[in-house]
């Protein structure tokens, strides 16, 4: 193969994954070796190919797979939630710059809330029960849903409405064929951080309230003290973070495509 | 191709236009705008109409109020003195028969070539494949037939300058009102898309208004020229443009283009410097520039 072809190899998305891919493998291996040779103590980093054995294991005696599921649907009705209340709550305080004005503050001062503290008032509300689960990992992603979403919305190019006015758009048309969709890049930012804050406390609430998914198989293998399998459980947390990530780089790229 | 220059005509009230039919009247429009440093006119006492299928450029330097004025016809603006009609019907705000096409680039990043021209179409509730057909009609008009499932980051500034122009022909507009469309493009490319533009108003008989500070492109595509001033915009000299029909760009090669692009730029020069001045002096000043 010629220089010129594996250059373009290796920028082609295929070659960019297969790279990525190999260079996880690869520090996962120097983790290994790292281990073995007694760099890192295994008592509390146990060996990545212990952890690769543990996996079988955590799948047939945990129920990995069940509370992986349970999980997911959790992270799902918040991002659901996310999606639905804070774009809405977004285009509203564009809307009306009054609110905007009283409340962007205050907005932003919740993203860096730590939610996961309140988690008491939750239980009082919720009960012990998935829907406080859902609805700490919907209260801790919501802000910056809000946050990017007014800011997409806020800075989509005037000429772009200039020609919505031309065409004599109503402020619905307006919204839903103009500003949408051009501020799609900028909510999709916002989507993705928020479902980063919401895993965080979706899985740090099940193993706070020992209730619910992978957060409580977490929780009781560390008490345990099976590191391995623990190591295990976490790469399931990780794969349903790759999972909404992907998807939701799929959703924009379907929603907005041209880019 | 010798073609005599007409002669140019003097101040802008005593040429008002004197053609019987009207399709688009703008009457002693001024505009004033309210600044840190007290108000402004932009536009004073501005008056011009346009017959059906005429071609009208109004070239001036910047800062004499073009924008404002391409704003006010499309109704973009409001709250000015004087009155715009369309046949007759007063503007207030947006007006169906106008069709802008706007300087800064304008297309919709997150629709193909297609669905950009199909857009007046859709709002006006036509069946997709109805509207489909229609754009790829207009597609075609601009010369981009084969691009239709291309996105505009795919194409080029002139071509996406083209499928705003289509964009805004599908939508019919009885006037098309374009500020500066090729502004941010070469010269060479701007000379042929003049010879699109040209070809398709004969085509279609498109009544036109064209905002512009280039004295090539206005005598090019003009049926008749608006010299403005340097703040406040006023317009100082109507001048009709007498080349023959169909036009194309080989006619800036002959004499008659130089003589008029000569003529006006004689007028357009003075003003060009008052505005060169005015900067300089503001800078000098401190005050913010314009």
């Amino acid at each position: 193969m010629s220089g010129a072809r594996i250059r373009g190899w290796i920028k082609s998305r295929v070659g960019a994954r297969l790279i990525g891919a190999a260079s996880a493998l690869a520090l996962i291996g120097l983790v290994e070796l790292a281990i073995r040779a007694g760099m890192i103590n295994r008592f509390i980093v146990p060996l990545p190919s212990e952890i690769l054995t543990a996996i079988p294991r955590i799948i047939v005696e945990e129920n990995v797979l069940h509370r992986f599921w349970q999980t997911m649907q959790e992270m799902l009705w918040a991002s659901l939630l996310l999606a639905g209340v804070g774009i809405l709550l977004g285009a509203v305080l564009h809307r009306f710059r009054i609110m905007r004005l009283a409340c962007e503050t205050w907005v932003g001062a919740l993203a860096a809330a730590p939610i996961v503290l309140m988690y008491p008032l939750f239980l009082v509300i919720f009960g012990r029960s998935a829907t406080t689960i859902v609805m700490i990992g919907f209260a801790a992603g919501l802000a910056p849903v809000i946050l990017k979403t007014l800011e997409g919305l806020a800075g989509t190019r005037r000429v772009l409405l200039d020609v919505g006015r031309s065409f004599k758009l109503t402020s619905w048309q307006q919204f839903w064929k103009i500003l949408l969709p051009a501020a799609l890049p900028s909510v999709f930012v916002g989507l993705k951080l928020g479902l980063i804050f919401a895993m965080i406390n979706i899985v740090g609430v099940e193993f706070l309230i020992n209730f619910g998914g992978l957060g409580q198989l977490i929780n009781e293998l560390a008490e345990r003290y099976d590191l391995p399998g623990t190591y295990g459980a976490i790469c399931f947390v990780i794969l349903t973070s790759v999972v909404f990530f992907a998807t939701a780089e799929r959703l924009e790229r379907f929603l907005r495509p041209g880019e | 191709m010798m073609v005599e220059p007409s002669r140019l005509s003097g101040a802008a009230t005593e040429v008002i236009d004197s053609r019987d039919s009207r399709l688009l009247d703008v009457d002693r429009v001024s505009k004033r705008f309210v600044t840190s440093e007290g108000p402004i006119t932009a536009v004073d006492d501005v008056s011009f109409s346009i017959a059906p299928g005429e071609f009208v450029s109004i070239i001036g330097p910047s800062g004499c109020g073009k924008s404002t004025l391409f704003n006010i016809v499309g109704g973009l603006v409001g709250d000015y003195e004087g009155r715009v009609t369309v046949a007759g019907d007063t503007i207030r705000g947006t007006h169906p028969a106008i069709g802008m096409v706007f300087q800064e680039e304008s297309t919709f990043p997150w629709r193909t070539v297609v669905e950009n021209v199909a857009f007046p179409l859709e709002i006006a509730g036509m069946s997709k494949q109805d509207r489909i057909e229609r754009a790829e009609h207009f597609v075609a008009m601009v010369g981009l037939r084969g691009f239709e499932r291309r996105y505009p980051a795919e194409l080029s500034g002139g071509m996406r300058q083209r499928v705003a122009l289509a964009r805004t022909l599908a939508s019919e507009p009885r006037i098309l009102l374009m500020d500066e469309p090729f502004a941010a493009l070469d010269e060479q490319t701007r000379l042929l898309l003049g010879d699109r533009v040209l070809q398709i108003q004969q085509t279609l008989k498109q009544t036109t208004l064209l905002i512009t500070h280039n004295l090539t492109e206005a005598v090019q595509l003009s049926d008749r020229v608006l010299v403005m001033t340097y703040r406040p915009g006023r317009v100082k000299r109507v001048v009709d443009i007498h080349l023959p029909h169909p036009r194309d760009s080989e006619v800036v090669s002959s004499d008659a283009f130089g003589h008029y692009v000569a003529e006006i730029w004689h007028d357009l020069r003075e003003e060009a410097s008052r505005g060169i001045r005015d900067d300089e002096s503001r800078v000098l000043e401190g005050r913010p520039r314009r």
